[in-house]
């Protein structure tokens, strides 16, 4: 029953070991010179002045949360432009119900407050 | 330039669907604009499923397939309908007060009940895969942020976020399962599985049956049956009360409808490979269940094991797969949807402000106190275990007679054995209530809507026991 | 006049409601009124019923009352329906009758309670659940009835709720009776499957045509049936709740526990006749479990000192005959002895418990002895009693046990009649020995205690109680075979062509080509033969009289002979702590689940689910990092579950 997963499986196995070897082989063959400056995470050359692991206001990510949901929303409207002859009255409807809605969400972020920095 | 088909559209079919969304949206801008009373969004909350209610009876002649045989009116959802306006309308009413005593403000939980309603309703009506998956997402993302409206508890965060983190996961089984079982057969059209599965035009069995075993992973996350139950406890505990009671029934139920379009509707045929693993599913469900329902302390956590257990009982309908086990589906749904409002709805009534009384030893005594509650939360009890004449017994036997008639027997034997061992745990709270003193004080404010519910609960539960041949027939017909 | 079936139930139900929610209000004399007035009026109706089946042509004594279609599903159908026949005549005569007047004797008994209403309400619930027991016209008004008469004896039971015991005594009875039901609620379920009906006239109608005699359906559902029997009645295996169930006040002892719900099994049994007499192999695990009780129990009964208990082993042993005389297939013979077992054992409790009201609530008989002249009506009444329950002519029990002994030998089976006659024996000794120990002898009651009378409301019972088990006999005088009352009256119910059957079944096995086994032994009938009858009547006169001389020789004469015989007995210490059966119960099923349950709890719930709800909860407020990790743990660990479950699907689903 099987059967025709076989060549699926030998992949499979190929493509582990393909990875392992190359880890291991790194571990192996690669030059092990350790030195403090090579330890420290680094970016574009500059020294890290403080740590990234710190708290940020709640708002930032309100907002991107935001600004994802209306994005790719708004993505939707590339495909019905483009195909919007083709969709006829029926696509100009269900775009316009579509728009609605998302106006319905949008006022209720905006009186909400959500918008609001302070 | 040639047009593209649009779909059979149907908007009377979907009716349900759009009344109660635009009542959500509605709910939504007017709350923005109450403060502090809410009895205006409540209103319209109640208005808006007294409507959808009504406009699932828009379609005669059922059943009726529309948008390209991915949405369906028939009996099966005209109820299950029904069963869902029901218990948003009386998880709504329940919240009233409850939402008062512990200061929950937020609007948005009423159109959220409402939007996870709609939810429901797609799930219950759909006769495509994908339009199954959104129809649990939609009731998944609002019941995560129903189960930690309560910011401030973090009990509440903590259900909100293990039934999130767990449902995501358990909701990449059942996507998984859906796109293998159409990469077996090219479709997600339930009604075109299931011709192509009798006319034995598979591509290929094991990826469908590899399908099938993601499939019942990813419905039996939704409906908490073992061993992916292991979050209604947490979850059930941790969140507010009444969406505990909200969850426990409509969600489950939609997730049950699905379930049974899915397995008893479009794949009789190949039963025979997803049978045994439904059985060993429920009788798992039955078995953990009951046995961890036996210690727990606290009631809702008690409840939240009986749940488990029910649901082992009611996954026997589904794998009965005849016309009486869907009608017998329907009726325990209904049946337990009465039980639990009313069981948690005592539970509220006896919880306050500082302290929700939600161990079981804070009932002690209670029927020296208020019979009355004491009483109704016995009858709840003891319909949850099955006692005759109440809703829980003739919904039990319906079930049984469904799975004897299709030679079930051993399934039968184990599920009635198991409502033996319910009643133990069940009897544990009777024994609080009637044979122990009364601990501490009981300061019980009749909040006049819980004890609606909890009236209306009784009336259902009573009713459906002693007179449920009305109800039976219509689930017939 | 039956067309008012329906309001014999209903009374007692009112009754109930009234006294639950008002009885607080009403005061305690109305709350009595209320109790034995509706119970008076059952019986009433009961009475007028009895008249005009009387008046009936006895092929046509059979009224069937629906009141709607209870659940109606496919084809499957059942009736909320009554059904009066001379089966269900006689028992709700014993039911009313018997319950009035214990009714009326609890009004002085539980006068002191507090709580003296709720009392009322659960005992009036009851006569509501025991009318539907044995009124209804199918299997699941039977089982309506059978969970609630199980119900209220568990609250009853427990109605001392302030005693641990008490709560234990109840949890215990409604646990071991859900054992029972279980069994019962398969049997109605395959009696469902195999005749797509669950009324009993066509049920039993169908019976013979459908089933093959002695072949597995039937014997399954009748032994299932026999299991549900075996948990109401208190038999092997599952009577050690019977007599911890005496834990409840002494009037729920003699109406629950002795007279109406621990009889529902041989009601059940003698309903189903028909089916247990397609059922041999059935018939003979009764007989032998139904003896097997009668002495089992008897034993035990000899060696307790509590009074009540010794009289709860003796309905256990009693009860063991009526299946005895079922298991022989002497039908009549079971309900006779039921009835009068009823009356003297109604009698006895109410009596008990008239010495326990005298004395303050003492127990225990090494504390008595001598109160036959402190309460002479309570002596009299129960010696009459124990008279009839050993068996001395002419009283009722003279009769009935007769009667059984008398079936068991001319079925053939000499082991059952020996079980018999040596119960009767042990009955004799243990019941005398309990009359000796309490009324006669020197008085070892605390001198700090007067014994007194009970008041009339109490004695009145015991007088009309004590009446019937003296004359109750005269239902069914043996020999002259048209004097027989009851087996005449039970005739329709009971009537089974033997014959018929076993050419119908020997058709059927034909059909699929199979040969019939040799059945012709089921169709002798046994001749009637007076002079065996009367000697055995004179044995069981011995037996019972040498039992009594026993008990005399043992308690009276000689009072330290009994200590110095068992003295580092083994086997005596055996018999007293009740064979162990209650310890090996608990080693075997009660210790497993629970620990079953706490491992799940402990190990899976309260260190793993809820100690992540608790824990984080308490624990975010000082150790927020750590709860963070021990959070993510635990949701990293159901999700692990998920993924063995899945790979547990996985597995069986291709493999």
């Amino acid at each position: 029953m099987l059967e025709q997963y076989i060549g699926a499986g030998i992949m499979l196995l190929v493509a582990t070991a393909i990875a392992c070897g190359m880890v291991l082989l790194t571990s192996i063959l690669g030059p092990k010179h350790q030195f403090p400056d090579k330890m420290e995470p680094f970016e574009c050359g500059e020294s890290q002045l403080v740590s990234p692991r710190q708290r940020f206001s709640v708002k930032f990510y309100l907002v991107a949360v935001l600004f994802v949901l209306f994005d790719i929303e708004a993505v939707f409207f590339f495909p019905w432009a483009i195909l919007f002859q083709r969709l006829g009255v029926f696509g100009l409807v269900e775009m316009f119900l579509f728009i609605l809605i998302l106006g319905v969400g949008l006022a209720y972020v905006w009186i909400r407050g959500g918008l609001d920095w302070e | 330039m040639e047009h593209i088909p649009s779909p059979t559209v149907d908007l009377v079919s979907l009716a349900p669907v759009l009344v109660l969304s635009v009542f959500a949206m509605m709910v939504l801008l007017v709350d923005l604009y109450v403060k502090r009373d809410k009895t205006l969004v409540i209103f319209i909350s109640l208005v808006g499923l007294l409507m959808t209610a009504i406009s699932a009876f828009a379609k005669f002649d059922l059943p009726v397939h529309s948008f390209n045989d991915s949405y369906v009116v028939d009996e099966l959802s005209v109820f299950f309908i029904m069963i869902f306006t029901l218990s948003s309308a009386l998880a709504i009413l329940l919240s009233i007060d409850y939402n008062k005593r512990e200061g929950i403000r937020m609007g948005e939980y009423y159109s959220l009940i409402l939007l996870c309603t709609v939810g429901m309703i797609l799930l219950a009506s759909s006769t495509d895969m994908i339009m199954i998956f959104l129809g649990i997402e939609i009731v998944s993302i609002c019941l995560y942020v129903l189960a930690g409206i309560r910011r401030s508890d973090p009990k509440s965060n903590e259900a909100a976020l293990k039934y999130f983190l767990l449902g995501a996961f358990a909701t990449g089984f059942l996507l998984y399962g859906m796109t293998l079982v159409y990469g077996a057969t090219g479709t997600t059209k339930l009604g075109l599985i299931a011709e192509l599965i009798r006319e034995e035009q598979i591509a290929s069995k094991p990826l469908m049956l590899m399908g099938i075993v993601l499939l019942i992973i990813g419905f039996g996350f939704k409906v908490a049956s073992v061993p992916f139950h292991m979050w209604a406890p947490d979850v059930y505990h941790g969140a507010p009360t009444p969406v505990t009671a909200f969850m426990a029934v409509g969600p489950k139920a939609a997730a049950f409808a699905a379930f049974f379009r899915v397995f008893a509707e479009a794949m009789p045929v190949l039963s025979p490979s997803w049978e045994s693993l439904l059985c060993i599913v429920a009788v798992l469900s039955m078995f953990i269940g009951n046995v961890g329902a036996i210690m727990q302390t606290n009631i809702k956590r008690l409840l939240a094991y009986s749940s488990v257990s029910h649901v082992g009982y009611i996954l026997i309908a589904v794998i009965a797969k005849n016309s009486l086990g869907s009608s017998s589906l329907v009726f325990y749904m209904l049946a337990y949807a009465f039980m639990i409002f009313g069981a948690f709805g005592i539970v509220i009534l006896i919880g306050r402000k500082e302290n929700e009384m939600l161990e079981i030893a804070d009932y002690s005594g209670l029927a020296y106190k208020h019979p009355l509650m004491a009483i109704s939360m016995s009858v709840f009890l003891l319909s949850l275990g099955g006692m005759p004449p109440l809703a829980g017994f003739v919904a039990k036997f319906y079930i049984f007679s469904a799975a004897i008639k299709e030679g079930f027997v051993t399934l039968v034997v184990l599920a009635v054995l198991n409502s033996v061992i319910s009643f133990y745990y069940y009897l544990k709270v009777i024994v609080y209530m009637y044979m122990k003193e009364p601990e501490g004080e009981f300061q019980i404010s009749l909040a006049p809507m819980t004890v609606f519910v909890v009236v209306i609960a009784m009336v259902g539960t009573a009713g459906l026991g002693i007179f449920p041949d009305p109800i039976l027939y219509f689930t017939q017909h | 006049m039956f067309h008012l079936a329906f309001l014999v139930p209903l009374f007692p139900l009112i009754g109930s409601i009234v006294n639950g929610f008002f009885g607080l209000r009403i005061g305690k004399k109305a709350v009595g009124w209320v109790a034995c007035g509706t119970v008076a009026f059952s019986f009433l109706v009961t009475l007028l019923m009895l008249g005009q089946l009387l008046f009936t042509p006895a092929e046509e004594r059979l009224f069937e009352q629906t009141l709607f279609t209870w659940m109606a599903a496919g084809d499957f159908n059942a009736a909320f329906g009554f059904q009066i026949d001379p089966l269900s005549m006689v028992m709700m005569m014993v039911v009313t009758g018997v319950g009035f007047l214990i009714h009326v004797y609890s009004i002085g008994y539980m006068h002191d309670e507090y709580s003296y209403y709720r009392f009322f309400a659960y005992l009036n619930l009851f006569m509501f659940s025991m009318l539907l027991l044995v009124m209804g016209n199918n299997f699941l008004m039977m089982f309506i009835g059978w969970e609630g008469v199980g119900l209220c004896s568990y609250f009853l039971i427990g109605y001392y709720f302030e005693k641990k015991s008490a709560c234990d005594a109840g949890t215990k009875a409604f646990v071991m009776n859900r054992v029972g039901d279980f069994a019962f609620l398969l049997a109605i379920m395959y009696i469902f499957y195999l005749f797509g009906t669950i009324d009993y006239t066509e049920v039993f109608h169908a019976a013979p045509e459908k089933l093959i005699l002695g072949a597995e359906p039937v014997t399954i559902i009748t032994l299932l049936l026999f299991v549900g029997a075996t948990g109401k009645s208190a038999q092997i295996p599952l009577y050690t709740w019977l007599p911890d169930a005496m834990e409840g006040p002494t009037p729920v002892s003699a109406l629950i526990h002795a007279a109406t719900m621990v009889t529902a099994g041989v009601y059940m049994v003698v309903r189903c006749s028909v089916l247990f007499n397609m059922a041999p192999f059935s018939m003979s695990v009764v007989a032998f479990i139904g003896g097997g009780t009668a002495i089992f129990a008897a034993t035990i009964g000899m060696t307790q000192f509590d009074i009540k208990r010794v009289l709860a082993y003796s309905t256990v042993s009693q009860i063991g005959y009526m299946f005895l005389a079922c298991g022989v297939g002497a039908y009549t013979a079971a309900i006779f002895h039921l009835v009068t077992h009823a009356f003297f054992k109604a009698c006895l409790f109410l009596g008990s418990g008239s010495v326990i009201h005298g004395l303050h609530g003492e127990q225990d008989m090494r504390k008595m002895g001598d109160l036959k002249k402190h309460q002479p009506v309570t002596y009299i009444t129960f010696l009459i009693s124990t008279l009839a329950i050993a068996g001395i002519f002419p009283l009722s029990g003279f009769f009935s046990k007769d009667e059984i002994l008398y079936h068991a030998l001319m079925d053939g089976n000499t082991i059952l009649w020996g079980m018999g006659v040596t119960g009767a024996l042990l009955t004799a000794f243990y019941m005398f020995r309990l009359v000796f120990m309490t009324f006669w002898g020197e008085s070892r009651v605390d001198p700090h205690v007067h014994p007194h009378e009970s008041p009339k409301v109490m004695t009145l019972p015991l007088v009309i109680l004590a009446g019937l088990a003296a004359f109750g006999g005269l239902l069914g005088i043996p020999l002259v075979h048209g004097w027989h009352a009851l087996h005449n009256w039970l005739e329709p119910v009971l009537h089974f062509d033997m014959a018929s059957t076993l050419e119908h079944s020997k058709h059927l096995l034909h059909e699929v080509g199979r040969h019939a086994p040799h059945w012709e032994a089921l169709l002798i009938e046994p001749e009637e033969n007076i002079w065996i009858e009367i000697s055995l009547m004179l044995l069981s006169l011995t037996v019972a009289l040498t039992g009594i001389a026993g008990a005399y020789f043992c308690y009276v004469k000689k009072p330290g002979l009994p200590d110095e015989l068992i003295k580092g007995q083994w086997g005596y210490d055996l018999v007293k702590n009740k064979y162990e059966v209650d310890e090996f119960y608990d080693a075997t099923f009660v210790e497993p689940t629970i620990q079953g349950s706490l491992l799940l709890w402990k190990k899976g719930d309260a260190q793993g689910i809820d100690g992540a709800v608790n824990g984080v909860a308490q624990i975010l407020g000082w150790c927020g990092q750590q709860a963070r990790v021990v959070q993510s743990g635990f949701v990293r660990n159901y999700a692990l579950f998920m993924v063995l479950g899945f790979i547990m699907l996985l597995f069986i689903m291709f493999f």
